[in-house]
């Protein structure tokens, strides 16, 4: 025998069930007056700094279904390139950017949208820039632990190209399941990120 | 309190795998392909910050929280318990969410069919912000059974759902407390998508009759374990060693 070592083991994840919005998104699922707003759905004011963008795209699963059920969640840096964080420790991020947002898929169609800015590139642990990217995280029912995953920029090829992280995929064939291709809509480039679960076209999920 | 350091990697074998087909809907929700391991960066260091200006003077009652005729009927609990990190050391600041089913296992969402009346005065939500020593603390209805179409007959324990925002998003959690002597865990397709016995005790409840409220609710102690960081006693490097 020897000294234990004294750690604590992390909690176990379960699953977030079907019913995740009851906690999450209260007010989207109609329980009203408990608090005055869902957290999370609103990243941008008048005062953000930053090019306005849509990220949008649904959450397949294996069959090529749609869940409908998924909470969506993103975190992501000010058009700078700061985290606004105590631990950001490089500069003071943007004060009207919180860089966090949440969103149901929606019941019907199974889409997921965010209205939010273009974010500037941050350094990986060596120095060198990674390319412009958001942090997405995915749970819903039938999902045991949250799955993390990024979005990259469809126009950011020269970026992309040499982005520390993207680097780290042996499989090139699978880097475009990362980068999410533009678009416009309603007058604001939209980008378009859709997360397949499992299979052919299936997304790359980190383990962070 | 600033933190250093990035996060002890994540045990996968004590979390549940994403393939379990006990749990039918895990089999088209896993991923197939092996996970890319990610030295942590700076965007997994950092997360969002919750205010206490975001908290409503009820949100950690739900006794009281969705009111409209009278109180909820079910059985009065406290729980508490301490958010920590893998060095035990306490999580302030942490922004804790819960849900749950009312007293007899009947969700509020508009999704849900199973025959158990609401209950007016209940909503099931919660959400709290952890203290300087990482503590929380909330008011409830002990959740009820609830049938789920899975196997034919499969039915979930009395479960509460926890989601905690640690320090840095690489500390994101979404689990479930379940409760001290409930028979019902050890026959749960979802539980048992955790391998490890121990594991599984982490995520049960105690009765603690010394924080019960006489002649008015019983308490259950849940403590949740975030992952920890390593220290930056050797600064040889900026980012931590």
């Amino acid at each position: 025998m020897v000294q234990k070592l004294g750690f604590l083991k992390e909690s176990p994840s379960q699953t977030a069930g079907p019913y995740v919005h009851i906690g999450t998104t209260p007010n989207w699922v109609e329980i009203t007056g408990v608090w005055k707003e869902d957290l999370g759905l609103v990243l941008v004011g008048p005062e953000t700094k930053g090019e306005r963008i849509i990220v949008k795209g649904h959450v397949y699963d294996g069959a090529g279904d749609p869940l409908k059920d998924a909470l969506i969640e993103i975190w992501q840096a000010d058009a700078e390139g700061f985290y606004n964080s105590p631990q950001e420790r490089r500069g003071r991020a943007d004060p009207n950017f919180a860089g966090w947002g949440r969103q149901p898929a929606d019941g019907v169609t199974g889409e997921y949208k965010f209205e939010t800015i273009k974010p500037g590139r941050v350094p990986y642990k060596d120095g060198r820039l990674m390319a412009p990217h958001i942090t997405f995280w995915i749970v819903a029912r039938g999902i045991n632990i949250g799955l993390h995953t990024r979005m990259y920029f469809g126009d950011e090829d020269a970026a992309n190209a040499e982005c520390p992280v993207l680097a780290r995929i042996a499989h090139k064939a699978r880097i475009p399941t990362l980068v999410a291709t533009r678009g416009v809509e309603n007058g604001l480039p939209t980008y378009t990120f859709d997360i397949h679960l499992q299979g052919e076209k299936e997304t790359v999920f980190f383990d962070i | 309190m600033v933190d250093q350091g990035p996060f002890f990697q994540r045990d996968r074998d004590w979390h549940p795998p994403a393939f379990t087909p006990q749990y039918k809907t895990s089999v088209l929700r896993s991923p197939q392909q092996a996970l890319l391991s990610l030295e942590n960066t700076i965007s997994e260091m950092t997360g969002p910050v919750f205010g206490h200006d975001k908290i409503g003077p009820l949100d950690n009652d739900l006794i009281r929280n969705y009111v409209q005729t009278g109180e909820p009927i079910g059985q009065r609990i406290i729980v508490y318990g301490r958010v920590l990190d893998e060095n035990a050391r306490p999580v302030p600041g942490a922004l804790v969410e819960f849900w749950q089913a009312n007293a007899g296992g009947r969700y509020r969402h508009k999704k849900e069919t199973y025959l158990a009346p609401i209950d007016p005065n209940f909503g099931g939500c919660g959400r709290t912000i952890t203290d300087e020593e990482g503590r929380y603390r909330f008011r409830t209805i002990k959740p009820g059974a609830y049938p789920w179409p899975n196997g034919v007959n499969d039915w979930r324990p009395a479960h509460i759902h926890f989601s905690i925002f640690g320090h840095a998003f690489a500390q994101r959690l979404i689990t479930q407390m379940y409760f001290e002597g409930d028979p019902m865990i050890w026959q749960c397709p979802i539980v048992s998508t955790i391998p490890d016995q121990a594991a599984i005790e982490q995520l049960v409840a105690a009765l603690d009759r010394n924080n019960t409220l006489p002649m008015d609710a019983l308490a259950y102690k849940f403590d949740i374990v975030l992952r920890g960081r390593r220290s930056t006693m050797f600064e040889n490097r900026m980012e931590g060693n």
